[in-house]
């Protein structure tokens, strides 16, 4: 078991590396210098403390995001309503830090409840959906990413319309943001927030249910094998249910380390782009809680790190989404990295001409059944 | 020596596994000759590429003396090589003549002429003896007719080899005679018959010759004629094995499970199981014969909760559990070893403690207040494998997937037998494992027996059913047939009373 983890984290590196291999090349084609655009790339992300603060910033949602896609995969569940979830979990973070006037102490546990209430509502309903009518959970959530979009374009402006712009909300008052003085002073005036500390705990919690409770292990159970799961005497639905409720709370809660951390307003007309690349997160990440976590810090560097490139070269900040595009797919396709590394092996092997394995049928699903 | 098929030498290698190393069977004319294996002994693989579904890694293939290249199914068709598969490729609402003739359909202008395919077919029928009438679709012809149907494909294909992948598994006894009877009718005519089997008996009383493989090496073959069954079975296992099941008589107490009038649908919402009544008793066990697909599902889903009940009642220790669900069941002294190991019985993603603890886990001591005790399920498993003599690579933390069918087989047989149920419902238990597991599991069921506990046996092998069951029920088209004194019958009545027909044949 342990062995077998650290061969898909090597796979994972394996990926990451070819993916940055993949950009340099595309930096040497269009006339730069690789090393050059890769010093800036990371310089960028890491060279003071805040734009490490920013980095880590920026990578708090996607943890988030990452989480509540990893969660419900593990359940067998594909949670492709991140966006909306976040986008709800935002709005009901900013309704409810815009209309109360009370201390920080109260407001902000308020907001933060709040957001992830509004995410997990918007979980449980396609988890419902699924249980009872056998409704694919990736329309549903679609759906409902659409039905949050609007939600916001109809709510911001016609009840917390911003001073100057009818498109976004007003900015939210500093009792009700994840934004702390001290904290942000400590990282010399970065973006950084209580949201990334909300995050970590996430990270924590997620790999305490997933590994130590009997929680988890059933929405596991229920993932692996829904079948064996039942006749064990598992409620499937009841599952599925819970394990979307988890999913969109987590969601939620990255609408307001977004909404109230990273920023201080709410635009209309735009679904976040970090919704989606839970995914991408999630998938480098192995749909395990620690793995998520460095795959979003890894996101995040890139990200907050792409303006400086650009600033110091001539290299397109696209590049930077390329490669992180194509990391994704090395992370996607690593059942091939891992096909070749088993031939390698195999000759290895056979070289030092050890006998080879017993016939063992179960051998060949293992291949399928890596990932 | 005239062979009709050669296949010299083959080699295939899946990634990981040697499926067949160097093995060489040639094929007389007009001889049944037996492939006999266990399962993943490499027969089916090898058939495969005879007809050309794989392509071997070494060997060559001779066809009537001459060198061929089979790479895909028709060029094995244009060779006369034909194949009868274990499940068959019918179109359901088809008639047999339009089944037949799927994929090469003689045309007359336009219109396809089903005119002269079905006399075609009806000259072939009365030639072997295969009795098909070529308008009856296949939803209404019995298994046994749609198997004739398949080989009557490859004949009017005009196949001179025919393959038989274990044919018998779907069929009754009776059915068995006339497939045997339809055998030697094609031998008779000049066909030439591979015979794909684990089923000594068969080989026995049909085959010429028979070739052993294991583990993907050819062992040897043999004559029929001047083999024992004991030796044969020697060959295939890698060592002797004792067929008999070591059992006292039965001491019934009370009763246990009592099935009343209970009727289920199934997958296509029609009844499944129709007033079906039972009873088992502590202390015995009771065995359901049947052919494949006449209600033993929908009885067992039923049983275990995973099906709804439309009528009648199920009573557990004279408690009405009709309305129980899978968990409270369970609760309740209901165990099963279900007939698909790898959809119902395992997690295979999930260590084998993992697995162990599955109908358990939510309680103590492996668990207190939704958290679980990871020592405790480590040690329940240790001593559970060492019991049950399940063996895997990396001890308890291995995964599930990474055992053996026999071991994995073994986990389940002992996770449930760990519930000290009241009831043991026990579908196929030794379905595809070696003869060395089937042993060692047939002698824990019937502990659990000896042990006072009811134990309901479903199983689609007649001979496991005879062998173990202190009574045997027959199910036949969802309806309880009879039941009888497993002292006090033989396969043939009970295979009689499996086609439907009740005891004395006129009742």
């Amino acid at each position: 078991m342990k062995l077998k983890l650290e061969k898909n984290y090597l796979l994972a590196l394996v990926a990451v590396a070819l993916g940055l291999l993949a950009g340099a090349l595309l930096m040497a084609v269009t006339g730069n210098n690789p090393f050059e655009g890769y010093y800036y790339l990371f310089r960028g992300g890491l060279m003071s403390v805040q734009r490490i603060g920013d980095t880590l910033a920026t990578a708090t949602p996607l943890i988030l995001t990452g989480l509540s896609v990893a969660f419900a995969f593990k359940t067998g569940l594909f949670n492709i309503g991140a966006p909306g979830q976040m986008l709800i979990g935002g709005l009901c973070a900013t309704a409810v830090g815009l209309s109360f006037a009370w201390p920080k102490p109260v407001l902000l546990p308020a907001v933060v409840i709040a957001a992830i209430l509004g995410g997990a509502l918007w979980g449980i309903v396609p988890g419902w959906l699924k249980a009872r009518f056998n409704v694919h959970e990736v329309v549903s959530s679609i759906m409902m990413n659409w039905i949050a979009y609007w939600a916001v374009y109809y709510i911001i402006p016609g009840y917390f319309k911003g001073q100057y712009l009818e498109t976004e909300s007003k900015k939210i008052p500093m009792a009700a943001s994840l934004k702390m003085d001290w904290f942000t002073n400590l990282f010399n005036g970065s973006y950084i927030n209580m949201g990334f500390f909300l995050a970590l705990f996430a990270v924590i919690l997620m790999a305490f249910i997933l590994n130590k409770t009997t929680l988890g292990y059933e929405l596991k159970a229920v993932g692996f094998n829904r079948h064996a799961a039942e006749s064990a005497g598992i409620v499937a639905n009841r599952g599925i249910v819970l394990s979307m409720m988890i999913a969109g709370a987590l969601a939620g809660l990255a609408g307001a380390a977004y909404y109230v951390g990273y920023a201080s307003s709410m635009q209309i007309g735009v679904s976040p782009s970090q919704g989606f690349d839970g995914i991408a997160v999630s998938l480098l990440g192995l749909n395990s809680p620690w793995g998520v976590f460095a795959a979003a810090i890894f996101f995040g560097v890139l990200q907050s790190g792409k303006g400086f490139m650009n600033a110091m070269t001539s290299i397109p900040p696209e590049i930077a989404d390329t490669i992180i595009a194509t990391i994704i797919y090395f992370a996607a396709t690593n059942i091939l990295i891992e096909r070749a590394w088993e031939r390698i092996y195999r000759r290895k092997e056979k070289k030092h001409d050890r006998p080879e394995q017993d016939t063992n049928n179960s051998k060949a699903d293992q291949v399928g059944g890596l990932n | 020596m005239d062979y009709v098929v050669e296949m010299l030498n083959i080699r295939k290698e899946f990634p990981g596994i040697v499926a067949n190393d160097d093995i060489t069977v040639q094929l007389k004319r007009g001889e049944v000759l037996a492939l006999l294996g266990e399962n993943g002994a490499g027969k089916s693989t090898l058939m495969s590429i005879l007809f050309g579904l794989y392509q071997s890694d070494g060997g060559t293939i001779k066809v009537r003396g001459e060198e061929v290249k089979i790479s895909d199914p028709n060029i094995a068709n244009d060779l006369g090589i034909g194949m009868v598969h274990q499940h068959f490729k019918l179109v359901e609402n088809f008639t047999i003549t339009e089944n037949i003739i799927l994929g090469m359909e003689p045309r007359k202008g336009l219109v396809v002429d089903i005119q002269s395919a079905s006399r075609r077919i009806r000259e072939l029928s009365e030639k072997y003896g295969l009795n098909v009438d070529p308008f009856a679709k296949i939803e209404d012809v019995s298994v046994g007719m749609q198997q004739r149907v398949e080989i009557m494909k490859m004949l009017y294909r005009d196949a001179e080899v025919l393959i038989f992948d274990e044919p018998t598994s779907v069929l009754t006894p009776q059915e068995i005679q006339e497939l045997m009877k339809i055998m030697r009718n094609l031998i008779h005519e000049g066909k030439s018959i591979i015979l794909i089997t684990h089923k000594l008996k068969e080989i026995k009383a049909i085959a010429d010759r028979c070739t052993v493989i294991r583990r993907g090496k050819l062992i040897g073959t043999v004559d029929v004629a001047s083999t024992s069954e004991a030796k044969m079975a020697e060959m295939m296992v890698g060592r002797e094995v004792s067929f008999s099941v070591d059992k006292g008589p039965a001491r019934p107490g009370e009763v246990i499970l009592r099935i009343e009038d209970l009727t289920v649908l199934n997958n296509r919402k029609v009844k499944g199981l129709k007033g079906f009544s039972l009873e088992v008793h502590a202390g015995e066990i009771v065995g359901l014969a049947g052919v494949e697909g006449n209600g033993q599902v929908e009885l067992v889903e039923a049983l275990t909760g995973l099906r709804k009940i439309e009528s009648g009642k199920v009573f557990l220790k004279n408690k009405n559990i009709t309305e129980y669900s899978v968990l409270d069941r369970i609760q309740s002294g209901i165990a099963s070893i279900p007939e698909d190991r790898h959809k119902h019985g395992l997690i295979l993603d999930f260590t084998v403690e993992d697995n162990l603890v599955l109908k358990s886990f939510h309680q103590e001591p492996y668990s207190k207040n939704g958290l679980l005790n990871r020592e405790v399920i480590h040690q329940h498993a240790e001593k559970l494998m060492e019991d049950f003599d399940v063996r895997a690579g990396e001890g308890s933390a291995s995964l599930a997937r990474s055992l053996s069918g026999g071991n994995q087989q073994k986990a389940i047989v002992g996770r449930e037998i760990d519930l000290n149920p009241e009831l043991l419902i026990a579908v196929q238990p030794t379905r595809g494992l070696d003869v060395g597991a089937i042993e060692y599991i047939h002698k824990r069921i019937v502990e659990q027996r000896d042990r006072g506990k009811a134990v309901l046996l479903i199983s689609l092998e007649l001979d496991e059913i005879l062998d173990l069951s202190d009574r045997i029920a027959v199910i036949n088209n969802g309806e309880l047939i009879d039941t009888v004194d497993a002292t006090q019958t033989n396969e043939n009545e009970v295979g009689l009373m499996m086609a439907g027909i009740k005891r004395g044949g006129h009742r």
